[in-house]
């Protein structure tokens, strides 16, 4: 729904376009948004300063990958690889060129993922972060291929892993290749895994699908940001098939919290803060064995 | 039998009593009357063939979930001279519709890993329809481990409509024992020969499908997402399931051809159903054939060429103007 706020000047224009909103998408739209927690409206330049998360109830808006980065990392501080990847058409799917690229007009990346490396309060990393509006941060072999490029740039530079997730799951217009990137993802993780390089994960709102069941699930440590529904199969899915209600919380960050599928919910305004103790406390580990 | 008889198949079954009836009569009246015989049979034979030879994707996929395809109890009957079950994850429970043991095939140690369906409603509702749960790809784990240990090949055979969507599934962590076996299969240190043997669902396949060698039965399928829910999901419109099959290239040729399998094996004719034993037997000999070819190289040379072969997977162009849609994005950045 917004677009590249916390980014250079040049994004921040507030546009707001689920479909709910644009229902009543009234001359006022442009400055205030209603919270889909709390249906309180708020003022757009409060939800911007607060991150994008609500002032009054804490319901976390999605962020788009510019904007994830932006507030993740030390400003100036990102060296994109990887920007010249471009999806192909390996099986001709109907319509698959065209959402491409309205995908590509959308959101200004060239695919659902940008990796690179950056530092996060002066602790060097590399980071990839996934956006939703690129055809529902699905994996095909661009994203898949990424993935990879930024776990052997690890092992390489021996730089902390980073991978913000928010993902569908895998793009169907790709076929069984898109399925295989499931594999050749979670092959690298172990490389990674072999090499002895600190992997950390953030799970946000939502990610699921053939990224939770390979590369997302597969980290040293694993983070959920608050109320993100995680999941292998959608809820509608589950509803579908036992035709029962679901129970409250499913498959929300605190529900896999609880089952013990991750290590920590936290909410967005302390993730930064996080990452950095981890990385301190990793980096002394790792000087004191050197 | 008689109501699993798919539509494409009833030109033949009439034949076929025809056939039945033409022999009676001769035995019943003593006729000779084996030129026609022969002739009959022989249109039976060029029917099927024909047939066959022009099954559209939605067609195939019926074979693939035909109620008396060979599960993977069937195939192991026919195929191992000796086969214990083992059960359990160590961790939950037994998960009946992800089996597996070890046995001896040829006098070669082997584990064995496949779901398994049932054939009645009832075999059905106890193996879960082939829908294994956490504790299945946990338990699949656990066996892989120890066939690494004591150094024997494994054989996994997929048919499954994919992972159990259920409530206890995502409480348990369905997606990171998928993700967990994926990892750990990139490296396991022994053999691993996968055969799709009726459906490929999905991450539910996935899950014990990773490997040296991945072959197809010529009548299953493999597919990122059923053809039902692909149709749903990017047109909103089950219905058009038959252009979602064809879209998505999951036959065994398509899928050889875009280099995600390896190899094609052969079924019976009118396919597996018609006569497990013979596509045991064609399994079997494909099994064997790869292992004896994968056995000659060095544990650190299969797990590198394992490597490899994934991490090559993949369809991508570097140059923008070669690019899916480049022109489009092109005229917009100008």
């Amino acid at each position: 729904m917004f677009k590249d706020l916390f980014g250079k000047p040049k994004y921040v224009t507030v546009r707001t376009r689920s479909k709910q909103e644009k229902e009543d998408n009234s001359p006022d739209s442009r400055l205030w948004t209603k919270c889909n927690g709390c249906k309180q409206i708020i003022f757009n330049k409060k939800l911007v300063e607060n991150l994008l998360v609500c002032p009054e109830c804490n319901y976390h808006f999605r962020l788009s990958a510019r904007d994830r980065l932006a507030i993740t990392i030390d400003e100036d501080s990102f060296q994109e690889f990887g920007q010249d990847i471009y999806s192909a058409d390996p099986l001709e799917f109907p319509n698959y060129k065209e959402k491409l690229a309205k995908a590509r007009v959308k959101t200004g990346l060239n695919e659902a993922i940008i990796t690179g490396e950056a530092t996060i309060n002066g602790y060097p990393v590399v980071i990839g972060v996934m956006d939703f509006n690129f055809m529902g941060g699905s994996m095909g072999s661009v994203v898949g291929e990424k993935v990879t490029l930024a776990i052997e740039r690890s092992i390489e530079t021996r730089k902390p892993l980073i991978l913000i997730t928010t993902a569908g799951g895998a793009r169907m217009q790709e076929g069984m290749i898109s399925l295989m990137q499931m594999a050749k993802t979670s092959a690298a993780v172990k490389k990674l895994d072999e090499a002895g390089i600190l992997y950390i994960s953030i799970m946000t709102d939502p990610t699921s699908g053939g990224v939770t069941a390979s590369f997302a699930s597969l980290a040293d440590i694993i983070i959920a940001e608050k109320g993100a529904l995680i999941a292998f199969a959608g809820p509608r899915v589950i509803q579908q098939t036992i035709n029962t209600s679901l129970p409250e919380g499913f498959q929300r960050a605190e529900f896999l919290l609880e089952h013990g599928m991750i290590d920590m919910v936290l909410s967005r305004h302390e993730i930064k803060d996080t990452l950095t103790s981890i990385l301190k406390i990793h980096q002394v580990g790792v000087s004191n064995y050197d | 039998m008689t109501n699993n008889i798919l539509d494409f198949e009833k030109p033949l079954l009439e034949l076929s009593a025809k056939i039945k009836e033409l022999q009676s009569f001769m035995d019943e009246k003593g006729l000779d009357l084996s030129e026609e015989l022969m002739k009959l049979k022989e249109r039976a034979a060029k029917l099927q063939r024909e047939i066959y030879a022009s099954l559209n994707t939605l067609q195939i996929i019926q074979i693939a979930r035909h109620p008396n395809r060979p599960t993977a109890k069937d195939y192991i009957n026919y195929i191992f001279d000796e086969f214990i079950e083992l059960h359990g994850d160590r961790k939950f429970s037994d998960d009946k519709a992800l089996i597996g043991g070890i046995g001896l095939i040829d006098n070669q140690p082997f584990t064995f890993l496949g779901h398994q369906k049932g054939k009645t409603t009832k075999e059905n509702l106890s193996r879960n329809f082939g829908m294994a749960h956490p504790e299945g790809y946990r338990k699949a784990l656990r066996l892989m481990k120890e066939a690494e240990k004591f150094n024997r090949p494994v054989l996994s055979l997929i048919n499954t409509p994919g992972a159990y969507p259920g409530i206890g599934a995502e409480e348990r962590g369905q997606a990171e024992a998928i993700a967990r076996n994926l990892m750990e299969m990139s490296a396991l240190r022994v053999p691993i020969i996968v055969v799709v043997t009726g459906e490929g669902g999905s991450g539910g396949a996935l899950g014990i499908g990773l490997g040296d060698r991945i072959m197809m039965l010529e009548y299953s399928y493999y597919s990122v997402s059923t053809p039902e829910a692909c149709a749903a999901i990017l047109w909103k419109d089950s219905e058009k399931a038959g252009e979602a099959a064809e879209a998505l290239k999951i036959t065994a040729k398509a899928l050889r051809e875009l280099g995600i399998i390896d190899r094609i094996i052969k079924e019976p004719a009118g396919g597996a159903h018609q006569n497990p034993q013979e596509a045991a037997m064609f399994l079997k000999e494909a099994v064997l054939e790869e292992y004896r070819a994968l056995s000659k190289l060095s544990p650190e040379e299969l797990v590198n060429r394992r490597y490899m072969k994934y991490r090559q997977l993949g369809v991508y162009s570097e140059d923008i103007n070669n690019a899916t849609a480049g022109e489009i994005l092109k005229e917009e950045v100008e």
